[in-house]
This record gives C-alpha cells, structure tokens and sequence, in this order.
C-alpha cells in the first residue's frame, strides 16, 4: 500500500522510507511562526531551552494580528515582548502594523509556506497552508518553542480522511460552504486527530483564495491538517511568490484512506453555521430572516481579495441595512491595495460598511466590533462558540462572503438570489 | 500520585473560548487566567472550584483554539486533573507540555455530577467515585506521552534533548 499526501511528506520530514498512521515521528519543520497571542508564552518557553538563537533566523516569523494595532496597554506590551525577541535575535520575518496582516494569509502572501513542506504555527488555523500541498499544522505556545530552538516536532502520522467535491458547485456555493458542509455532517470532532484531504474535480473550479477556506478550518472537524494536492492554479500562484526553491508532493496512486466521503456540489446549496457551534450547519434558505446587527467580513477564512470581490458584487449601488452595521477588514495590506485599485473599498464606504485595517478584529472578540448581550452577527469567520465575538449571550452565524453581504443589504439573515436573483450567481466561475 | 477532590462536570465539546475568552489573552499570568476560566459557561465557576479539585468532561474537551492559555488557566485554578471522554489535540499536547495532568475516560462522564468525591491514581489510571462507590480505569498514557511527562514535559524534554548534542 502506498502513502497519502500527509504520510509522504511527514515520512520525508521524518528521514525514513514510509510512515504509517499511528506511529510517532520526529519531524523536521521547514517554518514556523507565533502571533501576538501565542509568540509571549513561546519566547518564554524559549529562553529556558538553553539555546543561544533560533535554529534558522530565516525559518521563523513573528506576526502582530490578534490584538494589533495593540487595543490596551496588556496587548501593547505583548506585543512589545515579541518585537523586542525579534530585534534581538534579528529575525528578518517580522512586519510592523502597516505592514502586518492575518497571518496566515499574510505568510502564504509572501511565499514562506511552500508545496511539499512541513510548516507549524503557534495558531490553530495555521492548518489553513494545506491548500498549497504542505502539511500545516497549528501547536500551542511550548511545542513552538521547541521548534523554534531544534527545527524538529514530534507528531503522530494521521490517518487521512479523504472528501472528494464531484461536479461544479452550485451557484452562490464557494469553497466556505463546502467546508460548513463537512463539518456539519461529520461533526465538530468528525476528524479529531486526521488528516483532512480535500480532492475532486470541483476544486479546479475554486479559486486559491475558496481553497484557503476550506483547509483553514480543517481544525473545525478536530482536523490536525487540511490538504490539497498542488495543481496547475496552485503552482502558478506559488512560483512568484516563493522564498524557497520547492518540490510539490502528490499522493500515492494505491494510498489507503481511514475513509472516503464524496460530495455532488452541482446540488449543494449555500449553508451557514448557527449559534453556538461551528457544526451547527443548516442551509440559509432555513435560517433566512433572523435580524442581523452586524455583519463581519474579513479574517484568515474569508478576508480574501476574492471574498471582498464576491460581497462588493452584492454591495454595488446598494446600502448596508439602516439598523445593520457592517465591518470590512481586508486580511493583508496587499489586499486591501488591490480591492482598493479594483474600487471594491469605494463600494463598502458607499454602501455604508465600515473597512478597517488588517487585523483578526472582531472574530474573537477582543475588540473592533464585540458584541453586546442578544446582538446578532453573520461573520465570514471560522468559530461561532459562545462568547467568541462578544457578550456570551451574543449568537454568531458563521457564512461565506456572499451569504454576509446579502445580510448586511436586507438587514436579516439572507440568500443571495434574494438581493441579486438567480441569474447572476455563478459566484465560482 | 493520589488526587483526592470534589468533581466539577461539563458537558461535550467544550472550546477553549469558553474556558478561556480570548478578550482575556492579554497577559500570561496563570491566577489572572483562573479568574475568568469558564466564565461564558458559567460566571460563578471559577469562584467555586477549589485547589484539588478535579475536571470531568465528555467528548472533544479544549476543541477550538491553539491557546496555551486554556490549561494556564484551569491549572491556575488548582485543579489537579482533568478526565474527559476525549480531547482535541492541540489541547491535549499543551496540557502535557505545561504539567495539567490527563487522563482518558469513556465511562465516568455518565456516572459523575459535581461535587461527588473522586479519588484518582494517575499512575495506574484507577479512578474511584467515593460518593457512589463506583470504579472506573482511565486509558493507558500513550507511551512517549509518559516519557513527555516524566522528562518533565516538552520544555525539558527539549532542554536535554539539544544538551545532549552539545
């Protein structure tokens, strides 16, 4: 039997033949990073290691999201702990606020995550780079200090789940609601401790930024990884950003899979995740019409210049519901140039939405627009447990892009044909 | 080790928001955390839990976010252990690495509510609910797990893994 995506790139991380799932391997981390959140717990986990440096200055970032530009004092002095480590240590990868974006989008941006790689993140959505072909995993603040004095982790290999997308997706179906599909039907913890591979022809349809979504919350099923295999659309969106030279992987013909769920996407229908939990997932023809007081897009799921595309579409020549308020946060500050070239940011201010800097914002509720006690929010983000954006009795309905604009235009839970008809969906084309 | 405490019971699936908000993630001191661990499940918990005591839990304890925080916190609280019918993993690995002892149990959940007295052997895995007379046996520690812990979790495991190569 042959190895999966997973295996074959843990086995050549791990320096041996083949792996098997199950088995513990010491594995070699081609890059790995901390945000604002994680990197002040890491960096003093690191300095008891008795390690004078990191193991490679240019195979280690440092990214100011969460909580940047910094909301209080507390976050303004995390901070500081993280820009101060990467001054001393003189780390090339760091980018000041201006500079800075999410993360994730941020580092596959500038080419420091690459097909065939194994890649670890002080972040639980660093498990979005899959869509690139590397294996991409998120650990908490201890296991990054490791990495960040050896180059090494231990894992033990998953098994590989594989969900093969038939068809092309329905219209208003992108690659958010292929993601909602499967954890709804699997389940929060569907996928705890595997692999999840995403294949089918239906991804050909998909743009690199609907990929993205789908890998990064892989670890909303308990997911370790998400992956794709690189094809065409991937590689000519990697080689002229990539910082390293690279060499994809591809599964073997005869892999063998834990399991095999195959989806006809030409019948899907656009879903969202209601309160409180990401497997939640009904269609949003259900859950049409439940008042909405704010609308979010943006985040490391759905910040995307193509998920700014697709709710501009919706937003052109209309407004923001007058009892509605609707937050924009293009994920990077190359998006946010782009949308802006593309007149997509003149569309939100005409609309009425508010578009803010690159920054994680209101997905976890530590500022930017937290929500007071019985709000309602329809966010592009990835989690909609209790308290996640606010107040505990606040409710969070997880969506794509399209699904959040229509909301924001009719001030209610909404399907996109009911702002622009059925006939100008095609949103994946 | 012998823990010997009153049981606190939550239910399946509980993230890593709810044990520790993320609006909170702006320090890393551990008695700063505690004060507001689990305070969107219930405000009046932390208040409640006293050091020795012990968390129960059902399916996919700590899913959510990578947050090292979340066992900051409930180790903050003094809780001495935690025994849930299973664990997202990247909770699991960073309650390894910062010392909140684990343990794996499918049948206690249902036969357990708070305040019964438990008695646990993390060596052995025996756990007993003194309140009702019932016995239950943890899962095995994972064997490198065991080797984590008694190097003194991952820091350490680290710290004599590169002196050896000096």
């Amino acid at each position: 039997m042959g190895m999966t995506l997973t295996e074959k790139i843990l086995a050549a991380h791990a320096g041996v033949g083949r792996v098997r799932p199950g088995e513990l391997v010491e594995c070699r981390v081609d890059f790995c990073f901390a945000n604002d959140i994680t990197a002040p717990l890491a960096i003093r986990e690191f300095e008891k290691i008795g390690v004078a440096t990191v193991f490679d200055r240019e195979r280690v970032a440092m990214v100011p999201d969460h909580y940047a530009p910094n909301k209080d004092i507390a976050s303004a002095e995390q901070c500081k702990i993280m820009r101060d480590f990467v001054r001393r240590h003189d780390l090339p990868y760091y980018w000041e606020i201006g500079r800075s974006g999410v993360a994730h989008v941020l580092l596959a941006e500038e080419g420091l995550v690459l097909p065939g790689e194994v890649f670890v993140g002080a972040d639980s959505h660093t498990v979005n780079h899959g869509a690139l072909g590397a294996f991409s995993t998120g650990v908490g603040s201890s296991d990054l200090a490791a990495v960040m004095a050896t180059g090494e982790l231990w894992l033990r290999v998953p098994e590989t789940m594989r969900f093969v997308f038939h068809g092309r997706p329905a219209p208003w179906v992108t690659g958010k609601d292929l993601v909602l599909r499967i954890i709804g039907d699997i389940g929060v913890d569907g996928a705890r401790y595997a692999a999840m591979e995403f294949a089918g022809e239906a991804l050909r349809h998909l743009t690199m930024d609907e990929r993205f979504s789908i890998t990064n919350m892989a670890v909303e099923a308990g997911g370790k990884n998400g992956i794709m295999e690189p094809d065409d659309a991937t590689l000519a969106w990697v080689r002229p950003r990539a910082k390293r030279p690279f060499a994809p992987v591809y599964a073997d013909r005869d892999a063998e899979y834990a399991r095999v769920v195959e989806y006809d996407t030409g019948r899907l229908e656009p879903v969202v995740s209601a309160p409180s939990s990401p497997g939640n997932v009904v269609p949003v023809r259900e859950a049409a019409g439940v008042p909405v007081d704010q609308v979010f897009v943006g985040t490391c799921t759905n910040g995307r210049l193509e998920d700014l595309r697709v709710a501009a579409r919706l937003l052109a020549g209309r407004a923001v519901h007058p009892r509605t308020r609707m937050l924009v946060i293009p994920a990077t500050p190359a998006i946010y140039r782009q949308a802006l070239a593309e007149g997509l940011i003149q569309t939100f201010l005409d609309a009425g939405a508010a578009v803010s800097t690159s920054t994680c914002g209101p997905c976890i509720g530590g500022h930017m627009g937290v929500l007071a006690a019985s709000e309602v929010c329809v966010s592009t983000s990835s989690r909609n447990f209790v308290g996640r954006m606010g107040h505990r009795d606040s409710k969070v309905y997880l969506s794509g892009p399209a699904v959040a604009a229509a909301s924001a235009v009719l001030g209610r839970l909404a399907h996109p044909d009911e702002v622009l008809g059925r006939t100008a969906a095609g949103v994946s084309a | 080790m012998i823990f010997r405490g009153t049981a606190w019971r939550v239910g399946d699936h509980v993230d890593t928001d709810v044990i520790i908000p993320a609006r909170y993630l702006v320090t890393i001191d551990p008695k700063a955390l505690a004060a507001h661990c689990f305070e969107d499940l219930d405000p009046t918990l932390a208040g409640r839990i006293q050091p020795g005591d012990i968390l129960v839990a059902g399916e996919n304890f700590g899913q959510g976010s990578s947050r090292e925080h979340a066992p900051i916190a409930i180790k903050g609280l003094g809780i001495a252990c935690v025994i849930a019918r299973s664990y997202a993993r990247i909770f699991y690995r960073n309650a390894f690495n910062i010392g909140l002892p684990l343990l794996e149990c499918a049948d206690l959940h249902a036969a357990v509510e708070s305040g019964d007295r438990l008695a646990v052997d993390n060596e052995t895995g025996r756990i007993v609910n003194e309140t009702r007379g019932t016995s239950f046996q943890a899962a095995p520690l994972p064997e490198f797990m065991r080797r984590l812990v008694d190097a003194g979790g991952i820091i350490e495991y680290t710290r004599r893994k590169v002196a050896g190569r000096r």
